[in-house]
């Protein structure tokens, strides 16, 4: 027989057991996760550079920086161009100043702490010009480190970032291999190339490629065979950066270099 | 101005964004987190494996674990850029990111070292109660401590033999699990930087051992040198004393159980500290040997630009002449808190070289970034990841630890009152 | 139940119901797992649509050519046509409106970013014309002498008599 006191007792702990919601319990379910993780959609988008036709005026800086108010003056961007100076002593000089925002310029490299270097004509052996953004790899290794799903990646493959959940940690920044990672000087949350999500979702392209003059910048849709970038990516030799990390780029260099880094 | 480029100096060719994200306070996190570990590990030698000669040191190290805990939180909430949202962490864990089960980590030791100190304080604090309850006439400050130790007693009066053989028991399970915990908790922060595949200097399944391996050695070290410093204390206190009370243990018998005490343990400090260096060689040879692709940058970084931090600083004065020191038969209070100063510092120092040595090349393997210190707070940033924030979140302990003992005192219950 | 020794086990058990409940409240509703599965997929499904709506401020030349017909005549044969106009006009944003008229740039920086010299034989670069900025009139502006929307005419415009050509 139950008495008043454990009758009381027991109706307290059933009605604190209602209070939780069962949905409270569920952290995420494992149906959806595999339902979903292998439905392929129609579209997943994919860049490719060409190297040698970048000549290194940096307009796709220019435009990047102002299309996706990224902070002029912030010595941070959402894509850059870097140069690459390989002298006939087998040297490898690289610079970006300013990520490229205001084209290159002049023939001195920028070492940062060490200085400007001024390599004489006659010493170099090849230079070029090699555009750079966030790869949107089908493996994204600073999606995967992110403690609180503030970054994902859409179905059609672009790597995102939600600003009102992002807690700043930091750890995204730090398992990019590529660098293209960074805090937004005034909102304080992870920052990176959204592809211009905006542009492409209403068939547009990216802000980068309509500003680059030479085509050296491209963007297409790796599922459809006809598109004109998915040709070029599955007839001819191109490349990827850092493939060793595993990530799966999906940015593809036509004419990429060994020095390329 | 974008959150790194205060403190980072580029040489050569960095990517544009890459700055020092991870500064001061990220080798807080580990340093604190492994003295939080290190002193739980300690206390449980004696709880767990009975090991008699810590029984001294034992109390003592649960509570200072327990006071070091919400240290263990703070650098990264000085670090995080919206620290506001760090309770997301628990909200939408994202369990493929090392840092996701952090707060469950974190809250289970925590409440597993508050319960574990309850246990060993319950009939103190019953005790204390009843005590208290027996005063006919109490001030204001004796009603206040008797609503505070009610409320920690949780109505737990009972002091029968069986019930407190019931908390000795506890007291012994909650150390049991505490100690795989504690590595967890710590092998974990090692896990965290082990698995960034972007790093090269970081990326070693060694990592999470190291860590632990270095955690206790430092909390060991942290816990004998806070027993010295409060022994000396004591002894100054009982010497002022003893002129009216001459029954009190005079300051030869003191001594002799201190220096007992620090012998025991700076045995158990040795032995870690041979692990944590053994280690720690192994990963250096391993990338000596195997040169891999991002070894060129790595051995420019730690044979020529950290040379001083790595092998004078952290090696030689935080390993070696520690190792010297315990090692020479006839070890004095002294020399004892000398070589565990030395042991804190090239803790830190491998904390140090770890964090900062990791982000002192850039990822294109073709320059290098070098952490400028913040001094003076000048901005809140500036405050947070400079000497200031770190300088807090040091001192924060031993305010907490003097707290806690005043309610929970961790010498001589019986006596002290 | 009589045993003191569970009594640290409710607190425990009120924590955790806590943090559930604040869970329940402060998550949105649509997060969950997306396309990408729960390790490259987890988020708040209505960002999204939040960075679709990002306001677009490059509108292209065919926007331009709707109006400026004549300036697209102009260029679209000349070795500047591959430029896209907003490269030197500056971004439509929502031009004619707002703003009424573009913030042209005719600076030299803007030109010498691919007229500027650079030796590197085999890159593209080398195939267009160069200057060095330091030496060729660094007192003038390019426009004083060449006309931008064609750069192998003059500068009806411009033409300045105290610079040489």
């Amino acid at each position: 027989m139950m008495n008043r006191r454990e009758f009381c007792k027991k109706t307290m702990i059933v009605a604190g057991g209602l209070i939780i919601p069962l949905s409270a319990l569920e952290v995420f379910n494992p149906r959806r996760l595999y339902a979903e993780k292998n439905d392929k959609g129609k579209v997943r988008w994919v860049f490719l550079v060409d190297v040698h036709k970048c000549v290194g005026c940096g307009f796709c800086v220019k435009a990047c920086k102002i299309e996706n108010d990224v902070t002029w003056d912030a010595n941070v961007t959402r894509t850059w161009v870097e140069r690459y100076v390989i002298t006939r002593d087998g040297q490898t000089l690289i610079d970006s100043p300013k990520g490229a925002r205001d084209g290159f310029t002049s023939q001195k490299i920028d070492q940062a702490h060490a200085g400007l270097k001024d390599v004489k004509p006659e010493d170099i052996a090849k230079g070029f010009f090699v555009p750079k953004l966030c790869n949107h790899c089908d493996n994204p290794p600073c999606v995967q480190v992110c403690p609180v799903g503030a970054t994902y990646q859409t179905q059609d493959g672009v790597v995102l970032v939600d600003r009102t959940w992002c807690i700043g940690c930091g750890y995204c920044v730090m398992g990019c291999p590529y660098g293209v990672r960074y805090f937004h000087p005034q909102l304080h949350v992870a920052e990176k190339c959204t592809l211009c999500y905006h542009r492409l979702s209403q068939g547009m392209k990216t802000a980068c490629v309509d500003a680059c003059p030479f085509g050296a910048r491209r963007v297409g849709n790796i599922r459809d065979p006809e598109d004109p970038v998915t040709k070029i990516i599955t007839t001819e030799q191109v490349n990827v950066l850092k493939e060793e990390f595993g990530t799966k780029p999906q940015v593809f260099y036509l004419g990429s270099s060994m020095e390329v880094k | 101005m974008v959150h790194g480029e205060a403190w980072t100096l580029k040489e050569f060719f960095v990517y544009p964004n890459e700055y020092i994200y991870w500064s001061i306070q990220i080798v807080m996190y580990p340093f604190m987190t492994g003295l939080v570990a290190g002193a739980f590990v300690l206390s449980s030698l004696y709880h767990v494996f009975g090991v008699k000669q810590l029984k001294d040191i034992a109390r003592f190290s649960l509570v200072f674990s327990l006071a070091l805990l919400p240290v263990a939180m703070m650098p990264l909430m000085l670090h995080l850029q919206q620290p506001q949202r760090g309770i997301y962490v628990m909200m939408t864990p994202h369990f493929t990111s090392a840092i996701a089960a952090f707060g469950i980590v974190f809250t289970t030791y925590g409440l597993i070292v508050a319960s574990e100190i309850w246990f060993v304080y319950r009939q103190f604090i019953v005790e204390t109660v009843l005590e208290l309850r027996a005063k006919q006439q109490k001030t204001a400050v004796e009603s206040a401590r008797l609503f505070l130790y009610s409320l920690l007693s949780m109505g737990a009066m009972d002091l029968s033999p069986e019930a407190l053989h019931k908390d000795e028991r506890a007291v012994g399970i909650l150390a049991g699990i505490g100690i795989p915990v504690a590595c967890f908790l710590h092998g974990y922060a090692g896990f965290i930087f082990g698995s960034v595949k972007a790093n090269a200097l970081w990326m070693t399944p060694l990592m999470p051992v190291i860590f632990i391996c270095s955690a206790v050695v430092s909390g060991i070290a942290l816990c004998i040198v806070t027993y010295i410093i409060t022994m000396e204390i004591r002894k100054l206190i009982f010497a002022r004393k003893r002129r009216n009370n001459p029954r009190l243990p005079s300051t030869e018998e003191l001594k002799s159980a201190e220096i007992q005490v620090v012998t025991m343990t700076a045995k158990y400090l040795v032995m870690f500290l041979v692990l944590a260096i053994t280690l720690e060689l192994l990963d250096l040879i391993f990338r000596t040997y195997t040169a891999v692709k991002s070894w060129d940058i790595l051995r420019s970084v730690i044979y020529e630009r950290d040379f001083f931090k790595i092998f004078i600083l952290q090696y030689g004065l935080g390993n070696v002449v520690p190792f010297i020191i315990f090692l020479r038969p006839g070890l004095t209070i002294r020399r004892a808190l000398v070589g565990t100063l030395l042991v804190l510092m090239g803790v830190f120092m491998m904390r140090w070289n770890v964090v900062i040595g990791g982000q002192a090349f850039s990822a294109s393997f073709s320059g290098f970034m070098e952490y400028q210190l913040p001094i003076w707070p000048s901005t809140l940033e500036l405050f947070k990841e400079g000497l200031f924030g770190a300088l807090s979140v040091i001192i924060t302990p031993f305010v907490l630890f003097f707290l806690v003992t005043r309610i929970l005192p961790v010498f001589g219950i019986k006596d002290s009152h | 139940m009589k045993n003191h020794v569970w009594r640290p086990l409710f607190i425990v058990l009120a924590i955790v119901a806590g943090i559930l409940i604040t869970r329940t409240l402060l998550v949105p509703d649509d997060f969950g797992i997306g396309e990408r599965g729960y390790m490259y997929g987890w988020h708040r499904k209505s960002n999204e649509a939040e960075w679709k709506k990002y306001p677009v401020k490059y509108k292209t030349a065919t926007v331009c050519i709707e109006c400026h017909k004549d300036k697209y005549d102009d260029i679209k044969d000349s070795p500047h046509g591959s430029i896209s106009c907003e490269n030197c006009h500056g971004p439509n944003y929502d031009h004619p409106k707002d703003p009424l008229g573009l913030n042209i740039d005719r600076s030299r920086g803007l030109c010498i970013r691919c007229h500027a010299y650079l030796p590197y034989r085999d890159s593209a670069r080398a195939k267009i014309p160069g200057i060095d900025p330091v030496k060729h009139y660094p007192q003038a502006e390019c426009i004083m002498c060449h006309y931008p929307h064609d750069p192998t005419k003059s500068n009806p415009k411009h033409r300045n008599p105290e610079v040489k050509s």
